[in-house]
């Protein structure tokens, strides 16, 4: 049995192997589709999540090494009280086009922005350099950063 | 009501919402059904009672007693904004109010016109019959205003959602003549008035789209994300080359992986593969990374069959040596061959380009959910598929075929699409998931994983390009021969088709918008080994970059400025005739969408203006310029390279213009623009499949490399040329024209002419 905790919630999964990715167990065992495959080898950044507020590649993280750290999810961020002023740029900047890899790019910018609040063009490159949208949204995934950024600081 | 009627009217009813969009309306609803197809039948159908009756479920407006408005989209949602710009113009011409607007997505059915979503035809296509959607609710409910108040109806307005009567201030809400509206007929589509301009509230308007809030809070449902109860989930492994089976395999392994319930054998497509599943063993698990493993778990050898020496480095020769064959001739102008005979060699300028295969790479893969449920006797009594897919009708024509059954029984919902770029039209995904349902019993949702999006697709076909001009003592060209050869798009269907369809010449080829006196554009042949299927803007990329490298290579021989140089070539402001040559203008008549120099000379010249084209740059930076017609829009590029001494290249800023025509929601054009731009950034700098065997070497997103935020470019400035035309396309026309403007500033930059992308290939360094 394996015990995870996601969005705040505990789950205890039975017949899991540890060695399965983390991004399966929230798709196919808890039903928290937000969390997107899109490569498998951790090259394209759709699987983005948290763990203890750190971003990592949850289809490259096996599910057994967790441990007692802390999953968050796109569905967690979106739950929190307060709109997350990431959320609110990317309104903004209406930056999505089909959308799919936004939650990846809202989770791994989320990260950045907690390590590094007010990060220059060169480093929310840097940081995003691993989450790749096929329609091409770049522009306005950076243009949204700063907004978050500079929303959060006033 | 009795119990047995109560049943029937339960089925009828699940028959209704099976075959209609509207489940679930309210009593009263007025609902106006339109007939696509043929005589542009209208219908009005109320639906209150149980024993509604049967109606046409090609519905676009329905409007609930509460006065809530249900639009229908019909056209896939894959990032353009269609299910938000298309409503927009129902609305308006209704006059909704549009928080009271939802919208509800169509699944596929023939008599709703084409929903086939892709050629960037979907506003140019249904701008009309979504204004007549509109303006036939609107009249009715005018009507019906005017009989409750005894007044004319001329005198009766609708807008915000009510319907006011100036004279008397007296107004109604549109859920309060849903009743009576409902009773009267439909007015004659040629009797309907539109409203003028200055009335509309969201057309021209950048209106938030519809999934917004779902997109980045993870509730929007994508394909991958489609769910039933009690299904299994699977991969595929298919035949590595092009139409091969399995000659044996053994399971015994993967049977054994934890998860893995069964392994199903899909049998490989029968004549030409068209939009049939490739074949293979399927592993279906209680969850994909089980299948995944299943499938890992399995021995299978292979019959590769006849494709198994295709060599795409040998190919390579083979076709270039095409394109600098006699070909056939596709338009002929003056006498091309005489001047060059004439010519003298050094007057005399030739290149050759070579665009390689591509992949799609949606970034969602293709993938299906299909619940096939059987009768007692093991017939397929229905299909239900849940599939992002562009073409919802052709899913539904192939899983019919696939299955055996009446397409009738098939029903395809249309998911959220994670990006199409043309690979989700075609649905030999949506008919695997169905085979595999039918196998077992049970839903089952068949995922790709990303190697098998790259190894396994409908590829972008490869295409050699040769460019002949002779030119005069000016530089400007007195002769012009282009020719192209490739493998073509048809040969899915034909694969004795050796020559190019007419629709991929005349993509951005038979066109040539130059002005020269003698001009040919002929087509060369080639033989396809891959399955070819059009990717966005098809066959203008390869097109476009010869027919707008070609003109800087001209304008640099002649010591010219080449933006100078490219008006010079333009000519005269006019239009184009093409009378005599096969020629079909992405289906569009050509006095509707005629081909305007004039319009592509504007759009050139406001690129240049909005990139302030030959303002002074360090060594290594440069401009360069391209303008190209695609999907019937105007389009112009203006990319700034800086290049290092070592040969890295950056893309600081680029200029975009289109003219499309009238834009329906500036902001998503802008967006398709800004999109249109890094995918051709992702292709020109890195784009390459390539065969060895038959099979793909490339796997994932390592080995064939898309644009990411730090090799795109880092400004895209983009403007809008607005105009009272028709409605053109959008979604593919930010494409072409980059490359080609890339590649000019490159040699602006470096003297380093690229005529073969991608441009990973080449050493871009300079001293």
């Amino acid at each position: 049995m394996i015990k995870l905790k996601v969005n705040g919630e505990a789950h205890q999964l039975e017949n899991i192997d540890p060695e399965t990715p983390l991004l399966w167990v929230l798709r196919d065992t808890l039903g928290l589709t937000g969390t997107k495959y899109g490569c498998g080898i951790s090259m394209c950044g759709a699987c983005t999540v948290h763990l203890d507020g750190e971003a990592i590649r949850s289809c490259s993280f096996s599910v057994g090494d967790i441990g007692d750290s802390e999953v968050t999810t796109i569905e967690g961020l979106a739950a929190e009280d307060e709109e997350h002023p990431l959320l609110a740029a990317w309104k903004e900047h209406a930056v999505p086009q089909c959308g799919y890899c936004q939650t990846g790019q809202i989770m791994n910018a989320a990260a950045l922005l907690s390590e590094n609040p007010e990060p220059t063009d060169a480093e929310v490159d840097e940081a995003m350099w691993g989450n790749i949208c096929r329609c091409g949204t770049y522009i306005r995934i950076r243009a949204a950063i700063h907004s978050a950024a500079k929303g959060a600081q006033s | 009501m009795t119990k047995a009627a109560s049943r029937q009217s339960a089925e009828k009813k699940s028959q209704v919402s099976r075959r209609g969009f509207v489940a679930g309306l309210s009593a009263g609803s007025l609902v106006l059904a339109f007939k696509l197809s043929g005589a542009q039948e209208v219908a009005v159908v109320e639906i209150d009672q149980a024993d509604a009756p049967t109606f046409e479920p090609d519905l676009f407006v329905s409007i609930a007693s509460n006065g809530d408005v249900t639009i229908l989209a019909h056209r896939s949602e894959m990032g353009t904004g269609i299910r938000t710009a298309l409503p927009m113009v129902v609305a308006d011409e209704l006059g909704a109010d549009w928080n009271r607007v939802a919208i509800q997505q169509a699944i596929g059915d023939s008599r709703l016109g084409s929903q086939n979503t892709d050629g960037s035809r979907s506003i140019r296509r249904f701008y009309d019959r979504m204004r007549i959607a509109g303006a036939t609710a609107r009249t009715m409910l005018e009507q019906a205003a005017a009989a409750e108040w005894n007044v004319s109806p001329s005198e009766c307005k609708a807008q915000d959602h009510k319907v006011s009567h100036a004279a008397s201030g007296q107004e109604l809400d549109f859920g309060a003549l849903v009743e009576s509206a409902s009773r009267l007929p439909v007015p004659d589509k040629a009797e309907l008035k539109f409203r003028p301009a200055s009335e509309r509230r969201y057309i021209g308007k950048d209106i938030p789209i519809t999934d917004l809030d779902d997109l980045i809070t993870g509730k929007a449902m994508f394909g991958l994300d489609a769910r039933r109860p009690n299904q299994l989930f699977a991969v595929v492994a298919r035949p590595p080359v092009l139409g091969g089976t399995v000659r044996e395999f053994d399971a015994t392994t993967a049977r054994g992986v934890p998860g893995v319930v069964d392994i199903v054998e899909i049998p490989k497509f029968k004549g030409p593969h068209a939009f049939q599943p490739l074949g293979g063993i399927a592993v279906l698990a209680n969850s994909t990374w089980a299948a995944m493993q299943g499938r890992d778990a399995l021995s299978i050898e292979w019959e590769n069959g006849k494709n198994a020496d295709y060599d795409s480095n040998e190919f390579e020769k083979t076709l270039v040596e095409s394109s600098r064959k006699e070909g056939k001739v596709i338009r002929s102008e003056g006498d091309t061959e005489k001047v060059f005979q004439d010519a003298s060699p050094d007057t005399i300028h030739e290149a050759d380009y070579y665009v390689p295969h591509l992949a799609h790479a949606p970034m969602e893969p293709p993938c299906a959910l299909c619940d096939v449920t059987i009768d007692e006797s093991g017939n397929v009594v229905s299909c239900e598929a849940w599939a992002p897919t562009q073409n919802p009708q052709a899913s539904q024509d192939v899983l019919a075929a696939t299955l055996g059954i009446d397409k009738d029984l098939v029903t395809v919902n249309v998911t959220l699409i994670g990006v199409g770029l043309g690979r989700k039209s075609k649905p030999d995904f949506v008919a695997e998931a169905a085979i595999l349902s039918r196998a077992v019993g049970r839903p089952v949702h068949v995922t790709w994983t990303r190697e098998d999006d790259i190894q396994n697709g409908y590829y972008h076909t490869v295409a050699a390009v040769h460019m002949r001009a002779a030119v005069d003592e000016a530089g400007m060209p007195t002769a012009w021969l282009q020719r192209s050869s490739f493998p073509s798009i048809m040969t899915s269907w034909n694969p004795a088709a050796r020559h190019g369809a007419e629709f991929e010449m005349s993509q951005g080829f038979t066109d040539v918008p130059y002005s020269v006196p003698n001009l040919q554009v002929e087509n060369g042949e080639a033989d396809a080994h891959l399955r070819i299927g059009w990717m966005r803007s098809v066959a203008h990329i390869y097109h476009a970059l010869a027919v707008c490298s070609f003109p800087d290579e001209l304008a640099h021989r002649a010591g010219r400025d080449p933006y100078e140089y490219l008006l010079e070539l333009l000519g005269p402001d006019r239009l184009i005739s093409l009378e005599g040559v096969e020629y079909s203008n992405h289906r569009e008549p050509i006095d509707r969408f005629p081909i305007d120099v004039g319009r592509l000379r504007h759009v050139t010249e406001r690129v240049a203006k909005l990139a302030n084209w030959g303002k002074e740059l360090p060594r290594g930076s440069a401009q360069g310029i391209a303008c190209h017609r695609s999907f019937l829009s105007y389009c112009a590029h203006v990319v700034e390279v800086e290049i290092t001494k070592n040969g890295e290249l950056s893309i600081p800023r680029v200029a975009v213009v289109i003219d499309p025509g009238m834009v329906i929601h500036p902001d998503r054009v802008r967006a398709q623009m800004e999109g249109g731009t890094v995918f051709a950034t992702g292709l020109a700098r890195y784009g390459e499949i390539t065969a060895e065997q038959g099979r793909i070497q490339q796997s994932n997103f390592d080995d064939f490399e898309v644009a990411r935020i730090d090799d795109s470019p880092q400004e895209i400035n983009v403007e809008i040329v607005s105009s009272d035309k028709p409605p053109a396309g959008v979604g593919e026309v930010g494409v072409p024209s980059f490359a080609p403007a890339l590649c000019n500033a490159i040699f602006a930059a470096t003297g380093k002419r690229i005529r073969r992308l991608p441009l990973s290939r080449h050493d871009l360094s300079w001293a």
